[in-house]
């Protein structure tokens, strides 16, 4: 999923100064499971910035919305019929669904309320994990399962660095080493002649927005582009 | 005649049949010419090779190429290090062009200490490629005269490919695996970190000759002096990757305090002397960091003296 994690209150706060009527929008799936986003977080920021304004002596009137997925169209269009009371909106969903609140509303300020961290894994309540990069050509299936361009802090594509301490990283002793764990994990499988080869230079896919249109689609798109 | 990849001393030291001896020299912070020309001072017909330091410990300094061309007029023969965390293959392919048209023969294809350890720590750390990566890079690039994106190079640059290896960090059995694969990515010279724990050094050396490695390779054995108790300290538990006995710490601690810094030469000097005789071993690179000065002392007792002249 995705996770996120809470802006700092203050800059919540300086970015709403000059707003006196606002909608904050929590999204209900990947910011919601990791306590940023959800319907909870998004009535307690409105509270948060009632109690403040009103000590200031510049009250705010909030008011507080939930959408199954702000990345979607179809869910924000939920939205429609109260959008027009508010000044301003605060989304609390991933820079994707900010994004997408943004281009539902173009004549409407829209600030993000969290900050989009990284897609991860739920290792217990409240605590996770970043696992994956996006890095849109995923080596996975030789390294063990294993990232090494997320896990390792170099990226290193070819074992380990000569930094390994013991079996950390040399950022930090409680970060595992990737290629340790890689080595490991492809030894205990005997699939080590994986990593014997020198893996080549990446053909970086990163670099520019991605657009995907799956098989079978392309007809489809074609059709919405024309609308 | 043997047949020369490069215009490198080092090349021609090593194929010559000498046992090699490099050194190092880490660049100012900041832009004094003066500094770099002090430092290159102690070093010139002491060593067959000095290593130029890239940002190391992620600390801003003047540029390895730039610091490596006043190498040069000072007479040492400069071996450009490159580390990967700060340029993406365009820059590392135009920094080595650059570099051989002022005279550079030598590359050192390293990782590079993590953002993290130096003094800009929310730097975008790049590692386009790592530096196995790199060392095929800088060989298609010399032997192919191609750049990474497949066009010819006008002039392809003739370097000596160098890069390191830690015998040490775990896991301990990878570690000759990863000199393999260092070796077909087409590397020329290993220089390895610094050696404290001699008998992990061996077992990876005898590793590394049982594989035929040294047989592809030129190995040159990591050799640093501690200058005192609170450095051999400081390097056994603060610097990632290093193996420190705690004889060593104990052999420094047993001298009278004035006599540390000279019994950290002599380990040095009888590392050397072994790694003189040991199979697969074909020369020592010597980091007396911030030492320089020392240097030709520690070169005359080591017997390193005087250098081949080609």
């Amino acid at each position: 999923m995705i996770v996120a994690e809470k802006k700092p209150f203050d800059e919540i706060s300086g970015m709403l100064a000059g707003f006196d009527k606002v909608l904050t929008v929590g999204c209900k799936t990947c910011v919601a499971v990791c306590l940023a986003g959800g319907e909870k977080e998004a009535v307690l920021l409105n509270k948060e910035l009632m109690l403040a304004r009103k000590v200031a002596g510049k009250p705010i009137e909030t008011g507080a919305a939930l959408v199954e997925r702000q990345c979607d169209m179809e869910f924000l269009a939920e939205l429609d019929d109260i959008v027009g009371q508010y000044d301003a909106i605060v989304s609390m969903a991933c820079g994707a669904g900010v994004q997408f609140m943004a281009e539902r509303y173009p004549e409407k300020p829209v600030f993000p309320g969290v900050n989009t961290t990284f897609i991860g894994v739920n290792r217990d309540v409240g605590w996770y994990e970043e696992k994956c990069r996006s890095c849109g050509n995923c080596l996975l299936g030789v390294t063990g399962g294993i990232c090494p361009i997320t896990m390792c802090a170099k990226s290193l594509m070819n074992g380990p660095c000569g930094g390994t301490n013991q079996t950390s990283c040399e950022i930090n002793k409680d970060q595992p080493c990737a290629w340790y764990a890689i080595y490991k994990r492809l030894a205990g499988q005997n699939r080590l002649d994986n990593i014997l080869k020198i893996t080549e230079i990446m053909d970086w896919r990163n670099n520019v927005p991605r657009t995907i249109v799956q098989p079978g689609y392309e007809q489809r798109k074609a059709a919405f582009s024309e609308k | 005649m043997a047949e020369f990849k490069s215009n490198s001393n080092l090349e021609k030291v090593l194929k010559a049949g000498h046992f090699a001896f490099t050194g190092e020299l880490g660049p100012p912070r900041g832009s004094s010419v003066a500094h770099v020309r002090e430092k290159a001072k102690p070093l010139k017909g002491n060593v067959d090779l000095v290593n130029i330091t890239d940002n190391q410990t992620a600390m801003v300094r003047m540029s390895s190429w730039a610091a490596s061309i006043i190498a040069k007029e000072e007479g040492l023969e400069p071996n450009y290090q490159m580390v990967c965390r700060d340029r993406n293959r365009l820059a590392m392919q135009g920094d080595i062009l650059g570099a051989y048209a002022m005279g550079i023969n030598n590359i050192l294809c390293l990782s590079g200490d993590h953002m993290q350890f130096g003094d800009h720590p929310g730097a975008k750390g790049v590692f386009d490629v790592d530096s196995t990566q790199l060392i095929k890079m800088v060989k298609t690039m010399r032997d192919e005269g191609t750049f990474q994106g497949g066009a010819d190079i006008e002039e392809p640059p003739k370097m000596f490919i160098g890069g390191a290896a830690n015998p040490f960090a775990e896991p301990f059995e990878w570690r000759v695996h990863r000199l393999a694969k260092k070796i077909a990515a087409g590397v020329d010279f290993i220089q390895t970190q610094c050696i404290f724990n001699m008998e992990k050094f061996r077992n990876w050396v005898a590793m590394a000759n049982d594989m035929g490695l040294t047989d592809k390779v030129y190995i040159l054995a990591g050799v640093t002096p501690m200058k005192s108790v609170g450095m051999a300290k400081y390097m056994k538990n603060r610097v990632p990757g290093m193996d420190v006995p705690d004889e060593i710490i104990k052999r420094l601690q047993g001298v009278d305090k004035k006599m540390v810094s000279d019994e950290g030469i002599k380990i040095a000097c009888e590392q050397i002397e072994e790694f003189k005789e040991m199979k697969g071993i074909a020369g020592v690179h010597l980091m007396a960091i911030e030492w320089e000065h020392k240097v030709p002392e520690i070169a005359e007792r080591a017997k390193m003296l005087p250098r081949p002249v080609f």
